[in-house]
């Protein structure tokens, strides 16, 4: 259990951090860039703690390659408890009280759009690097907010190429009780059927996020007798779904086709229960050796002593994308941050990465592969990049969605 | 006629089948107190709760004077002139002597609602007056909550006169208090019940205390009456004693 | 078809038992203690972790893992004894609901620690030996463990049963959960009862918790996923009841189970509306009693109101010029704290106006906060109105609901005229997260943001203070007024209020829906200031962070919620920022303030001042 405890010492090393290291910086760097970065660290701490990790990792290695034009990049971290109203105060104290220069991170979908909200009221930018919400960029996309993680359509997207190819006629779905939820079932229902005109969605579970009565959504899958299952639980609600329909038999000559699960947070609690040969989305971190992916594990590892997750990439390319993007600007004025936003493009450890002008929304993809257990814990086989570029809608389709922003 | 302040007319109930109070049937005239006594359990309570409209009768008639008010609840009751004192006082703890006062006052003024002068200022002197009436003017700025028993017994009889009511329900209202205390709030019950022609009925184990100061006694027992008429003369009904004897309650020489 | 409904009700069975398992160590710490126990999650989080150590430590096998799973809840059970003992055990004379604050403390504390002690990740346990595969039924599989599970509940239950009816300590305890003065009166020793009650609460708590190890992961939300279900079940069976709680856990369970065939969506609000429904059908939940006449002489009789004294006045009247002429020198962020500190005074006052002078504390006051926010801001999405018209309409939708919901929770006392609060409010929550066309769901309505003439912070700021303020102090002077007697008068002794012609329950109704209206200025203002709404304007962490001010500042002052909004909202916001473990700090804080101030943060400066001076004023 060593990776528990490094985890529990970074976790206390980072407190120290947070708690008394920030002054110290302040008054040492008076000309430094500074990012103010939002997001629900007491409440996601297994996707976050990485991802903070990485984001310092990442500071580190642009601050020892001579900063930003010769100016260091700094982050002050806030935790927003998972409420937006608390998201928006640390924001304006972020802005107001610190003068960062420009606002970053987010996981949950309605903490980021109150932040992303905000900034655009405030005329700030905001990076926002994990809430999935198509909303986002989309129907409440605004000229301030940029998004790197690939998005519920774009993840759906990715899967439904894969489902289409499946024999299976009959579907059900099961997904959490949200809006990140819905969406990914309304995409993949919208998606498939356009792809298949002769599927039929046979049942629809929707039990609430966290609290999964396991048994009885099984149960009430089986009922349907469907031949294809669409999953997008994740998280404790994956594991009890996974124990629950494992022993009852659900997933036995039925394919699954599954939102995020090949993602090293939500597959490695599984251990040897993991579910063998579901369609994923995920990040297969120790089989990926492109040079950019085996420099940034390597780099992770040597760091914080234990094995990156997708939060680490996520955290990491974030501060990789605001690097690229001030390195191309001449100081921190907002309106020259957005504009070389737009368009942007970045290597990052996935590949070529843009952020797409018209939208705001990054082209970073996933890996899309089948889950196997190998040692006694599950990972991805077969799996493609599946790049983010591919799988977003026609410009005009998405000019649509984005009525209010340019 | 005139009718009487109180008529009460068969009033009968049962609990779970046991028949508390099995037709009982009074008046009690202005100005005129009226004892009310008998062993415990034979429905004393019950009869004032029946009264009051604490409690719905299965069968009977309660009249004030002469208007059917049988089963209103108690506040309805109290709007037409029923006062009521509790067996174990019931006082608003929170508040001043004189405040537990007003707000009886200002309940009866119907200005209870009222969301915007602050009450120590309303009523003040009818309270005042009120208090004085009953030798609490010492008292009135004390909270209830620290009030000593005797005190709070005629705090409650200050409240319950606050309306100018017709009747009056005191509910053994020298419980609890040393003997002399008891003569004098009853002599101070009779005498304002006489000087405002108020029609007085309680209950209360203390036979000093109820052939001291009841015009008319009513013995109840197991739900009926047994006897009635001037205290004396209940006094000697051998009925009545037998019913007492061996309950340890004095009846008294004469 | 009829195998499936037949699993169907299996499924609901088992989860059923699990969640009876921990409704029962709450009901019987609620029924002889009195306390509403919110850690009561915590422990059985503690469990399932316990659990996980133990069982993952011993050698693998039969002994190993039943050892274990006995273990954990033996030891839970000990750290329920110290909660017990090192802070229960001092605030018991405290007034009503004032325990709930402590063990919110613990909750916050657990919440850290856990993550400190077994890190981030989702752990999972090794599924039960013996147990781990399944049977057959009727040619469908079902799970071994879940057939054990349908068993253990019964099993527990007539276990407890047996130990309350054959033993003399389970006479004392079913006496104590009747009749709190009798125990005293038995010449028992109270200590010792409640502690051990304690420990059988909380060892059926990690029970719960450890058994939860086969079925489901262990993680850090776990606490607050089962506890809000474990008190409605608590409060459906009848508060105190053992038989009800089994009869409500499997109401709610096979409910449940059967209810998602029909309607994939009700996972949200099902046991809300079980709860709303039973408690209006039967105010004491399904084999409730009425309850006693709340312990009046806990803590001993408010004080009367009386005028400020000069000190208090003078200190009021210095912290509202601060409030009013220094805000020109603060930041604009130090504004946004300020803004939001007025808003949270409204709100702390309102919920305190019914739950001090009314006696009716709320669990869901948070719906009418929210409602007033959600009515601003639907009115500018909408229909694109100026801020003015927003603000203006809060109030009267939030009062509007206070009337429609508080018709029903007045009649009701005590503990489930709170619940019945909570799930009207989760049910106005559940509406606001699932009408995504028009509320926007759990994404919100965004750019609800302040006109031009107000946009500056320092204007909205002002506009905020004087309303909230200015409401603040109406309500003040309602309790001063013949309204607020009336209300104190209802709440002190209903007997007598009854008898002098006061209808308690129009009094309280319209208290209810004068405090709910108040809460949605507050909500309207609140909305404008964050820019946005989402439904955890009106969820249960909202509303218990208005519990917890009003009892921080001290439920039987005027001045309490003024000032336990500010403090706790000051609090959080400094610990927020510059604490990383910030949970533990505010838990360690509020533990801390409720052990050294029993009363209430103003209730202890009143007595304090009482001491130097004699009586005071609220």
């Amino acid at each position: 259990m060593t990776g528990r405890a490094i985890a529990r010492r970074h976790l206390l090393a980072g407190a120290g951090l947070g708690a008394f290291a920030a002054p110290a910086i302040l008054r040492a760097q008076e000309e430094a860039i500074r990012i103010g970065e939002i997001n629900s660290y007491t409440t996601q701490p297994a996707f976050l703690i990485p991802y903070r990790n990485a984001w310092i990792l990442a500071q580190e290695q642009v601050n020892a390659a001579g900063g930003i034009n010769g100016r260091r990049i700094e982050t002050l971290f806030r935790d927003d408890a998972g409420r937006p109203e608390d998201a928006v105060r640390l924001a304006g104290e972020l802005l107001r009280s610190e003068r960062v220069h420009l606002l970053a991170g987010g996981f949950l979908s309605h903490v980021g759009l109150a932040v992303a909200d905000f900034a655009n009221q405030h005329r700030r930018l905001y990076v926002a690097s994990e809430p999935l919400s198509d909303a986002l960029v989309w129907s409440r996309g605004n000229r301030y907010t940029f998004r790197l993680r690939a998005s519920t359509y774009m993840q759906s997207a990715m899967l439904v190429e894969e489902a289409a190819k499946l024999p299976a006629r009959r579907w059900a779905t099961v997904a959490p009780n949200y809006e990140y939820g819905q969406s990914a079932v309304r995409w993949f229902k919208e998606l498939l059927q356009r792809a298949r005109p002769d599927v039929r969605f046979v049942a629809e579970q929707f039990p609430a996020l966290g609290r999964i009565d396991a048994g009885a959504t099984v149960q009430a899958l089986a009922a349907a007798n469907p031949e294809a299952i669409f999953n997008v639980t994740f998280a404790a609600d994956l594991t009890n779904f996974v124990r629950q329909g494992a022993t009852r038999g659900l997933f036995e000559r039925r394919q699954v086709v599954s939102l995020l699960t090949g993602e090293p947070e939500y597959l490695e609690p599984l251990g040897d229960e993991a579910p063998e040969n579901w369609i994923v989305t995920g990040y297969p971190w120790e089989q990926i050796d492109t040079p950019e992916h085996s420099a940034f594990r390597e780099a992770y590892q040597r760091r914080w002593n234990t094995n990156p997750y997708l939060g680490s990439v996520v955290g990491y390319e974030t501060v990789n994308a605001i690097a690229t993007m001030l390195r191309r600007v001449n100081g921190t004025e907002t309106e020259a941050m957005v504009e070389a936003m737009r368009g942007l493009r970045f290597q990052s450890v996935f590949g070529p990465v843009e952020f797409r002008a018209i939208d705001h929304q990054s082209t970073m993809g996933a890996y899309v592969g089948r889950t196997v257990l190998r040692d006694g814990r599950g990972t991805m086989a077969d799996w493609r990049y599946a790049d983010g570029a591919n799988y977003l809608p026609p410009d005009e389709v998405v000019r649509q969605l984005r009525p209010a922003a340019t | 006629m005139v009718p009487p302040v109180l008529e009460v007319e068969g009033l009968a109930k049962a609990f779970g089948g046991v028949q508390a109070l099995a037709g009982v049937s009074l008046r009690v005239a202005a100005g005129e107190m009226l004892a009310l006594i008998g062993p415990n359990g034979s429905g004393k309570s019950t009869c004032f709760n029946l009264i009051n409209g604490q409690l719905r009768p299965d069968a009977g008639r309660v009249r004030l004077a002469g208007r059917d008010i049988t089963g209103l609840p108690p506040r309805r009751a109290w709007r037409l002139g029923v006062g009521r004192t509790f067996q174990l006082t019931a006082t608003f703890g929170s508040m001043t002597v004189r405040e537990n006062v007003q707000v009886a006052l200002l309940s009866h003024r119907r200005r209870l609602h009222g969301l915007w002068r602050p009450l120590p200022g309303q009523a003040r002197d009818a309270a005042m007056a009120l208090l004085a009436r009953l030798g609490l003017e010492e008292q009135a700025e004390r909270p209830c909550g620290i009030l000593a028993y005797g005190d709070l017994k005629r705090v409650e009889l200050a409240m319950a006169l606050a309306h100018e009511p017709r009747l009056l329900l005191m509910d053994e209202p020298t419980a609890g208090m040393a003997p002399p205390e008891r003569a004098a709030l009853m002599a101070l019950a009779a005498a304002i019940a006489r000087e405002r022609g108020i029609a007085v009925l309680f209950t209360e184990h203390d036979m000093d205390v109820v052939f001291g100061h009841a015009d008319r006694v009513l013995v109840l027992e197991r739900g009926r009456v047994i006897a009635e008429g001037a205290p004396a003369a209940v006094r000697a009904d051998p009925r009545v004693r037998e019913v007492y004897l061996g309950t340890g309650a004095v009846l008294g020489a004469g | 078809m009829a195998e499936n409904l037949l699993l169907q009700a299996l499924s609901g069975l088992a989860s059923a038992s699990s969640l009876f398992l921990v409704a029962a160590g709450l009901t019987v710490i609620f029924g002889v203690t009195r306390i509403v126990n919110f850690a009561h999650g915590s422990l059985y989080m503690l469990g399932a972790y316990l659990a996980w150590t133990l069982v993952t430590a011993l050698p693998r096998g039969p002994l190993g893992f039943w050892g274990g799973v006995l273990g954990a809840a033996l030891l839970v059970g000990l750290i329920g004894v110290l909660v017990e003992v090192l802070l229960l055990r001092r605030i018991y004379r405290a007034p009503e609901l004032f325990q709930l604050l402590a063990t919110f403390g613990v909750v916050l504390i657990v919440q850290d620690l856990a993550l400190l002690v077994w890190g981030p990740q989702d752990l999972l346990g090794p599924r039960a030996p013996g147990l781990r595969g399944s049977v057959e039924i009727l040619g469908l599989r079902f799970p071994l463990y879940d057939l054990f599970l349908i068993a253990v509940g019964p099993a527990v239950l007539g276990l407890l049963l047996l130990l309350f009816h054959r033993t003399r300590w389970g006479t004392l305890v079913r006496a104590a959960t009747q009749d709190r003065e009798m125990v005293g009166a038995l010449g028992v020793n109270q200590r010792l009862l409640f502690t051990s009650v304690f420990f059988l609460g909380a060892c059926l708590a990690g029970l719960g918790g450890a058994l939860q190890l086969p079925r489901e992961s262990v993680n850090l939300h776990m606490d607050l996923a089962i506890i809000v279900e474990a008190f409605v079940v608590v409060v459906v069976g009848g508060l105190g009841s053992l038989v009800g709680a089994f009869l409500a856990a499997l109401l709610i369970g096979e409910l449940h189970a059967f209810g998602i065939l029909v309607f994939p969506r009700i996972t949200l609000v099902l046991v809300f509306l079980v709860m709303a429904v039973v408690l209006v059908l039967r105010p004491h939940g399904l084999l409730g009693r009425p309850p006693e006449a709340p312990p009046a002489g806990a803590g001993g009789a408010e004080p009367p109101l009386r005028p400020a004294p000069p000190a208090l006045r003078r200190l009021g009247a210095a912290a509202l010029a601060a409030a009013v002429l220094l805000p020109p020198f603060a930041d604009a962020y130090a504004l946004s704290v300020l803004t939001e500190m007025a808003i949270f005074v409204l709100f702390a006052a309102s919920l305190h106006f019914i739950m001090g002078p009314g006696g009716m504390a709320s669990f869901g006051h948070a719906a009418y906060f929210g409602l007033g926010a959600y009515a601003a801001a639907l009115l500018a999405k909408w229909a694109a109105a100026p801020m003015a018209a927003g603000l203006l309409l809060a109030p009267f939708a939030a009062g509007l609901f206070g009337l429609l919901f508080g018709w029903f929770c007045v009649r009701l006392s005590g503990v489930y005229a709170a619940m019945l609060t909570l799930a009207f409010a989760q049910i106005a929550w559940s509406v606001a997260f699932q009408w995504v066309e028009v509320t926007g769901g759990d994404n919100g309505i965004l750019g609800v943001w302040p006109d031009a003439w107000a946009a500056d912070p320092l204007a909205y700021y002002y506009l905020t203070l004087a309303f909230c303020l200015g409401a603040t102090l109406l309500l003040r002077r309602v309790l001063h007024a013949p309204f607020g007697y009336a209300l104190r008068a209802q709440r002190d002794s209903p007997l007598r209020a009854e008898a002098l012609g006061v209808d308690a329950f129009q009094v309280r109704w319209l208290a209810f829906s004068l405090a709910a209206l108040a809460a949605g200025i507050a909500g309207g203002f609140f909305a404008y200031a964050k820019g946005s709404v989402f439904p955890t304007a009106l969820s249960i962490p909202r509303s218990v962070d208005a519990l917890l001010m009003v009892l921080l500042g001290g439920v039987r002052t005027l001045s309490g919620p003024i000032v336990g909004a500010i403090a706790f909202t000051g609090l959080q916001e400094q610990l927020m920022r510059l604490v990383e473990l910030w949970r533990l700090a505010l838990g360690a804080v509020i533990v801390a303030l409720v052990l050294f101030f029993p009363q209430g943060l103003a209730g202890a400066a009143r007595a304090a001042y009482e001491r130097r001076h004699g009586p005071a004023g609220a």
